[in-house]
């Protein structure tokens, strides 16, 4: 009755081309015949619906969003119930029906992961890679000109040379305040609340923290009444306000600001799980050596979570390579501030230019390979 | 954890003062935000957000009722009147020059080089008296300072949920954002069970692919996708954005999902299995419900990055009033209202407080699933 997959997998695929074939063919067609139906059931059902019910905008997008998550789920069941007509598990070749069963459902179960993720994420990369040899609308070919523009364009120098700041400053700030925070929260009592207040940011979007800076950034000219908190405080020491965002080169550190506040509680809340992780044995060994709290932050705790901070360290430099909506909201690039990312946007929407703009994301992809290979071997370490 | 601090209480007491400075620094630019956008818009643009609990302090020019209207009483001629004209408020000071505003208390009399009296109570009620009847059709100038109390008004909320198309975007934002949810959900689990406990040629090389993806950028989907989503014919609709993230959370999802159910326990699967139980029911009567924290905890990244994100929805839906999103309706109001601070501000927290409400009551599954997917090497 049961037969394990362990043997049902070799047996099915090492039984010739012509079975592996029919394996495909059937696979194929079971999953196409298990989106058509759902599809077009909830194509129908949407029609049928909006036919009898009274024209609603949010009504027809809660249906809509109601049918699309159901066609999904009816591929599931209609593909798993297809294939179990179509290789039933009772009659005479009950033995070779569940053999073949076995070999195809990993694949339905798969099918829509691959497809999405070939479609939307493999298939964009090759893509890339062609368009960036076109020009502008991706028609023509030019060859290499894409890149020979990019390399003397001094928009995207300054844009590398703003990246390369953010991606010194912002994981390194990130990950230290987050250690800071993680190890001063953990030694007292409403430490939880404090955690949850700094972890806080984390839930607000880039645009909605560029508002909120943007506010604290605001300046008014002398001598008026500063409603901006940073420019208030200065001028209560009997500073000159200043219109932050413009300043020439320092106001790259005022956006990465932003970033940091919200990504410390993301480095916190890792870091603090980690030092927690520690054995108390080697803190209690320190204690008992006389090492005082700090040198046994640096010199115990720290040294053990190394690999900890290399980890969010890599995941805060992912982000940063995409950072894109906080330049956008708070300076749009101007004033010296440009990144890659924002760059991209603007020749893709405002230049134009698919050939360019895809260019300029081949870069940024180059610029995380490095770390995706490094990702691929730790899993496999895990894995084995 | 307080190993040798307790002993020493000058470092407990550093250790409660720095936590709570960073706290404060975590918290106050967001509280700017929700205070200012519960104020009069006039008064966010005179005075700082951290000075509306007290009291303001302003400087107004009053004009008395004109010198004709004055009345004969034991043989002076007074006019009276308030200085609010209608309104309220407390005067702190008054003054009958504008060099000097302050020069008088409330109350006390204050006479002018021509016998004239005036008299300004903290109420507002001003009494000026002149020796002889007096001419003219312009009354006294009064110069009052007042102390206007804290104003708060849900007047901001009003005009951005309704006229400033706040509300439809939040309608938006919703349609966007819980189908880009469950989607992935349900196609990652699927799959995930399958490379967990389902056996097939590849699935390593499938394992480190996902691995690979978890890092691409975003941006280099865009342009490819948005010249496949034309020439299809999908254009710019919910259907395209929601396959879009779907894409875009799916390594995410796959491999968290992975990693909490390889690690369920094999007896349950096993003995199903002999039970006669298909792949499919394992599925959905054991797995599904087992796995029921990593389903939450990508539940509420997916939720927070769907809400809160930009790029995709402005490459992907329209940049109209039909289909504009928070994020976007939130930029456009940075470019054409960057200094109404009263509706950008109270934009913000419309465009915040869910994300917000999911973090807080949600954060146990949230923390649970970055600790998953990050100490684990990914």
């Amino acid at each position: 009755m049961a037969v394990t997959q362990a043997t049902a997998a070799p047996s099915a695929i090492g039984s010739g081309l012509v079975s592996a074939l029919s394996t495909i063919a059937v696979t194929l067609v079971v999953m196409a015949a298990g989106l058509a139906a759902s599809i077009v059931l909830a194509v129908l059902a949407y029609a049928l619906i909006m036919a009898i019910l009274p024209d609603s905008k949010l009504l027809g997008a809660v249906i809509v969003m109601f049918l699309g998550v159901a066609a999904c789920f009816g591929y599931f069941w209609s593909a798993n119930k297809l294939l179990d007509t179509f290789y039933p598990a009772r009659g005479a070749n009950i033995a070779a029906n569940l053999t073949k069963a076995n070999a195809i459902r990993p694949w339905l179960f798969l099918g829509p992961a691959i497809i999405v993720l070939g479609l939307y994420l493999v298939y964009p990369v090759f893509n890339s890679v062609v368009l960036s040899f076109h020009g502008p609308t991706g028609q023509e070919w030019v060859g290499t000109y894409n890149y020979r523009w990019l390399a003397q364009d001094p928009a995207f120098r300054e844009s590398m040379r703003n990246n390369i700041l953010w991606l010194i400053v912002v994981p390194a700030a990130a990950t230290f305040f987050g250690l800071i925070a993680a190890a001063l929260t953990d030694r007292i009592a409403w430490g939880n609340i404090a955690k949850s207040l700094i972890f806080m940011p984390m839930a607000i979007s880039f645009v909605g923290a560029s508002v909120i800076w943007k506010f604290i950034y605001d300046y008014r000219p002398e001598g008026a009444e500063q409603i901006g908190l940073l420019n208030a405080i200065v001028t209560a020491f009997g500073g000159a306000p200043q219109a932050w965002l413009t300043v020439p080169f320092w106001n790259n550190f005022f956006l990465m600001v932003v970033l940091i506040w919200i990504q410390t509680g993301f480095a916190m809340v890792i870091l603090s799980a980690a030092l927690r992780g520690i054995p108390e044995e080697t803190i209690e060994a320190a204690v008992i050596d006389g090492a005082s709290p700090f040198q046994i932050f640096y010199k115990i705790k720290v040294p053990q979570i190394w690999g900890t901070i290399a980890v969010v360290w890599t995941t805060i430099t992912i982000l940063v390579l995409k950072v894109f909506d906080i330049v956008l909201a708070m300076t749009n690039g101007q004033w010296g501030t440009q990144v890659l990312a924002n760059y991209m946007f603007d020749w893709m929407f405002r230049g134009l230019d698919f050939g360019r703009a895809s260019t300029i994301a081949l870069v940024i992809m180059i610029m995380v390979v490095p770390i995706m290979i490094w990702n691929i071997r730790e899993v496999r370490k895990d894995v084995r | 954890m307080s190993t040798g601090v307790g002993a020493r209480p000058a470092l407990t007491w550093a250790v409660h003062l720095s936590v709570l400075f960073l706290v404060a620094i975590w918290t106050i630019p967001t509280l700017g935000i929700l205070v200012s956008s519960f104020r009069d818009k006039d008064q966010i643009v005179v005075s700082g957000w951290w000075t509306s609990f007290f009291p303001t302090e302003q400087n107004i020019v009053a004009r008395a009722a004109p010198p004709e209207e004055a009345v004969e009483q034991d043989g002076q001629w007074v006019i009276t009147g308030n200085v609010f004209e209608g309104g309220s408020g407390t005067v702190s000071a008054f003054g009958t020059s504008i060099q000097r505003p302050k020069e008088f208390e409330p109350g006390t009399t204050a006479e002018t080089r021509d016998g004239q009296t005036i008299t300004v109570q903290k109420n507002g009620d001003y009494v000026i008296t002149y020796p002889e009847q007096p001419e003219g059709r312009r009354g006294e100038r009064l110069f009052v300072t007042t102390l206007e109390p804290p104003k708060f008004t849900l007047a901001n909320y009003n005009t951005v949920l309704f006229s400033e198309g706040i509300g439809q975007s939040f309608i938006n934002t919703l349609t966007v954002t819980i189908p880009a949810t469950v989607i992935p959900i349900l196609i990652a689990a699927y799959a995930a069970y399958a490379l967990s406990w389902m056996r097939f040629p590849g699935r390593a090389l499938l394992l480190a692919t996902v691995v690979g993806l978890l890092v691409v950028p975003l941006q280099m989907a865009l342009i490819p996708l948005l010249r496949l989503y034309n020439g299809v014919g999908i254009g710019k609709s919910f259907i395209g954005i929601w396959l879009a993230h779907t894409g875009f959370g799916l390594p995410l999802a796959i491999y968290l999902l992975r990693n909490y159910i390889a690690g369920l326990p094999r007896e349950i699967i096993e003995s199903a299995r002999v039970d006669g139980a298909t792949d499919f029911d394992i599925f959905r009567k054991i797995i599904l419900p087992l796995s029921f924290p990593a389903l939450a905890s990508f539940a509420i990244f997916q939720f927070l990055w769907v809400w809160n994100d930009l790029l995709v929805a402005t490459v992907f839906l329209g940049n109209n009033e039909e289909q504009l999103v928070l994020t976007g309706r939130l930029r456009e109001l940075l470019g054409s209202r960057g200094g109404n601070w009263e509706i950008l501000s109270t934009s913000a927290f419309v465009a915040i407080v869910v994300p917000i409400i999911v973090f807080f009551a949600l954060q146990r599954y949230l923390v649970r699933g970055l600790l998953a997917g990050s100490v684990k090497g990914g």
